[in-house]
C-alpha cells in the first residue's frame, strides 16, 4: 500500500484545535489493521468521547495522540503547550497527560511520590515537585492520602490518583482510555461528576475513550462513534443540553433522547460482530 | 459453626504457634530418643556419638572449629557477593542488549547445570586454593540471581512503561524508578536461593581441595576428622554448617520482607 499522505506534505492548520487527524491509519505488525482511515478534530478546551465496541481502535487513537505509537499513514497533530515556557519551568509529557484504564501506579512508591513521577522525570526539583503532587491530589480530593501506598486505596481512589498524576504536569490536553471501566457504578457516577466539576474548572481538553454509551452522553460536549475494526468514524453526535450538568441530565428525557441516537449509531458494529 | 468474630483470629493465632511449637518438640524427641538408644546400647562413639558428646566437643575443639566455621563464612560470602554483583550485572546487560543475551545465556546454563563437584577439582588445578573455593561458591550462586533479576527485569508493566515513555523517560531513569524497582522482589528471591548455594559450594569446594590434604574449612574439617576417625567432630562441624546454613537463610528472607513489606504481595499479610 502507498502512503497517500505523510507529515511532511501535509500542513494542518491547527487554528482554535487541541488536536487534529487525518487520514490515519494503523496497522499492526502482525498485519492486523486497527484503524481508518480516520479523521477527527478536537476543539481546544472540548470534552470528547470515543465510543466504539472492543478492539475497534479507540485506545489507539489515545497512543498516536501521546506519540506511544506512529501512525502507519496520515498525519497527527497536536497543539503543543502555548507561549514559551518560564525558565525552570518544564512541562514533561508535551503538554499530554494520560489516564489509563488500570490506575498503573507504581506499588513500590508512596501516593506522592507516584503523582511526583512526570515532575521527577522531568527534572522539577524535588520541593516544587512535592509541592506540586500535594496540590494535585488536593484537587481530586486526596490530599490526606498523600503517604499511603496504592495498596491501601480503593479501586475509585487508585484512579483519582492516576488523574492527579495526569494533571500534576498541568497538560492542555487529557487523555482518558476506559478509566472508570473497571468500578462500581456508585464510584463511576461520583467519579463522573467529579471529572465534569474538574474539567468546568480547568478547562482542558479532554478525549475520553468509553463503551459505555450512558457515560459518553453524560459526560462529552461531542459523542465520536466507532465502527468496528478498522475503526472509522460511525457517527459525530453533539450533546447539547443546560449546563453545568448534574444528576438531573442523568435523568432527563434529553439525556434518554440521546442515548437512544447513540446506541442506534452504535448498533451496526455490534452487528458486523455477530459471530462472536 | 456459629460464626463468632475472635474464634477465627484466636485459632489463627494458635495455628501459628503450632507451627513453631510442633517442629521443636519433633526434635527435642529425636534428640532424646539418639542419646538413649546409644547409652542404653553403648554404642562406641566413633560409630554413633550421643548429642551429649556431639556439643561437647564442639565446645573442647571451639578453637578450632570456630576458625573453620569463620574460613567457610568468608568464603561464601566472597562468593555470595560476587554472585550477587555478577548476576545482577549481567542480567542488566542482557537486558540492554538482546545480543550480548543470545550470545552469553547458553553459557550460563551450561555453567548452571555441570555439577560443581566435578568442576572443583580442574579449578584447584588452575586457581590458587582459596581464589578456587570463591569461584566455586559464585559458579553455585550466580545463576539464580541472573535468572530471577532477568525475569524481574522484563515483568515490567506495560503501562507503566509507556507512562515513562510519554514523560521522555531517559533509560536510566526507566532503569532506575522503574525497572528495578519492579525487578527487586524478583532480585531478592534470587538472593535468598543464593545465600544457601554459595555456601554448598563453599563446601563442595572445600571438600575437594580437602582430599589434597589442604584447607582449614568446616567441610575441610569434616573430611579431616573422617580420615581420623573423629566422627563426633565429624557431627560438630556438621551441626555447625547447618547452622550457618539456617542463619544465611533467615538473615537473607528477613532482609527480603524489610524491603518490601510495604508494598509487595509477598511480604503482606493474608488478609489483604
Amino acid at each position: 500500500m502507498v502512503e497517500r499522505r505523510t507529515s511532511s506534505t501535509v500542513e494542518a492548520s491547527l487554528t482554535g484545535l487541541a488536536v487534529s487527524l487525518r487520514g490515519v491509519t494503523k496497522t499492526y505488525d502482525n498485519g492486523v489493521m486497527a484503524l481508518g482511515p480516520f479523521d477527527l478534530a478536537v476543539r481546544k478546551g472540548e470534552f470528547i468521547s470515543l465510543l466504539g465496541p472492543s478492539g475497534c481502535g479507540k485506545s489507539t487513537v489515545l497512543r498516536l495522540i501521546a506519540e506511544l505509537s506512529a501512525p502507519s499513514s496520515g498525519t497527527v497533530r497536536v497543539a503543543r503547550h502555548e507561549g514559551v515556557p518560564q525558565p525552570g519551568q518544564v512541562l514533561p509529557g508535551h503538554g499530554i497527560g494520560f489516564v489509563f484504564q488500570e490506575p498503573t501506579l507504581m506499588p513500590w512508591a508512596s501516593v506522592r511520590e507516584n503523582v511526583r513521577l512526570p515532575l521527577r522525570l522531568g527534572g522539577v526539583p524535588k520541593a516544587e515537585g512535592r509541592a506540586r503532587a500535594d496540590a494535585a491530589l488536593a484537587s481530586v480530593g486526596l490530599a490526606d492520602f498523600a503517604d499511603a501506598f496504592p495498596r491501601e486505596l480503593s479501586g475509585g481512589m487508585k484512579m483519582r490518583v492516576s488523574l492527579a498524576r495526569a494533571l500534576v504536569t498541568n497538560p492542555d490536553i487529557l487523555l482518558m482510555d476506559e478509566p472508570f471501566a473497571a468500578l462500581d457504578e456508585i464510584t463511576r457516577f461520583r467519579l463522573n461528576n467529579d471529572l465534569l466539576a474538574l474539567w468546568r474548572r480547568l478547562r482542558k481538553t479532554v478525549i475520553f475513550v468509553t463503551h459505555s454509551v450512558f457515560e459518553s452522553v453524560y459526560l462529552s460536549q461531542r459523542v465520536v462513534v466507532m465502527t468496528a475494526r478498522p475503526g472509522r468514524i460511525e457517527a459525530d453526535i453533539r450533546i447539547e443540553t443546560v449546563e453545568p450538568r448534574g444528576e438531573e441530565f442523568r435523568t432527563s428525557a434529553a439525556y434518554s433522547d440521546y442515548c437512544r441516537r447513540v446506541s442506534a449509531a452504535l448498533a451496526p458494529s455490534y452487528s458486523e460482530q455477530s459471530t462472536l | 459453626m456459629s460464626a463468632q468474630a475472635p474464634v477465627p483470629a484466636r485459632s489463627s493465632h494458635a495455628q501459628r504457634a503450632m507451627r513453631f511449637v510442633l517442629p521443636v518438640i519433633v526434635f527435642a524427641t529425636g534428640l532424646l530418643a539418639w542419646e538413649l538408644v546409644v547409652r542404653v546400647r553403648e554404642i562406641p562413639p566413633y560409630v554413633l556419638p550421643a548429642p551429649s558428646v556431639i556439643v561437647l566437643t564442639l565446645i573442647k575443639d571451639w578453637t578450632v572449629l570456630s576458625q573453620s566455621l569463620a574460613t567457610t563464612l568468608a568464603t561464601t560470602l566472597e562468593g555470595f557477593v560476587a554472585a550477587s554483583i555478577g548476576g545482577i550485572a549481567l542480567a542488566l546487560l542482557f537486558n540492554q542488549s538482546k545480543w550480548v543475551e543470545y550470545s552469553l545465556f547458553p553459557y550460563a546454563i551450561v555453567l548452571q547445570v555441570t555439577p560443581v563437584i566435578a568442576i572443583a577439582p580442574l579449578l584447584l588445578i588452575y586457581l590458587e586454593q582459596q581464589t578456587a573455593v570463591v569461584v566455586c561458591a559464585f559458579i553455585v550462586a550466580f545463576f539464580p540471581v541472573l535468572s530471577n533479576t532477568t525475569l524481574g527485569l522484563n515483568s515490567v508493566d506495560r503501562n507503566l512503561a509507556g507512562l515513562f515513555q510519554l514523560y521522555g523517560a531517559s533509560k536510566p531513569q526507566t532503569l532506575r524508578f522503574l525497572k528495578l524497582p519492579a525487578a527487586l522482589p524478583y532480585i531478592l528471591g534470587g538472593l535468598r536461593i543464593a545465600g544457601g548455594l554459595s555456601l554448598i559450594g563453599a563446601v563442595v569446594a572445600e571438600i575437594a581441595a580437602g582430599t589434597a590434604g589442604a584447607g582449614s574449612g568446616l567441610a575441610y574439617r569434616i573430611a579431616e576428622s573422617g580420615y581420623r576417625l573423629n566422627i563426633p567432630r565429624m557431627f560438630a562441624a556438621l551441626l555447625l554448617l547447618s547452622l550457618a546454613g539456617i542463619v544465611i537463610y533467615g538473615v537473607l528472607a528477613l532482609v527480603s520482607h524489610l524491603v518490601l513489606r510495604r508494598w509487595h504481595e509477598s511480604a503482606l499479610g493474608k488478609e489483604n
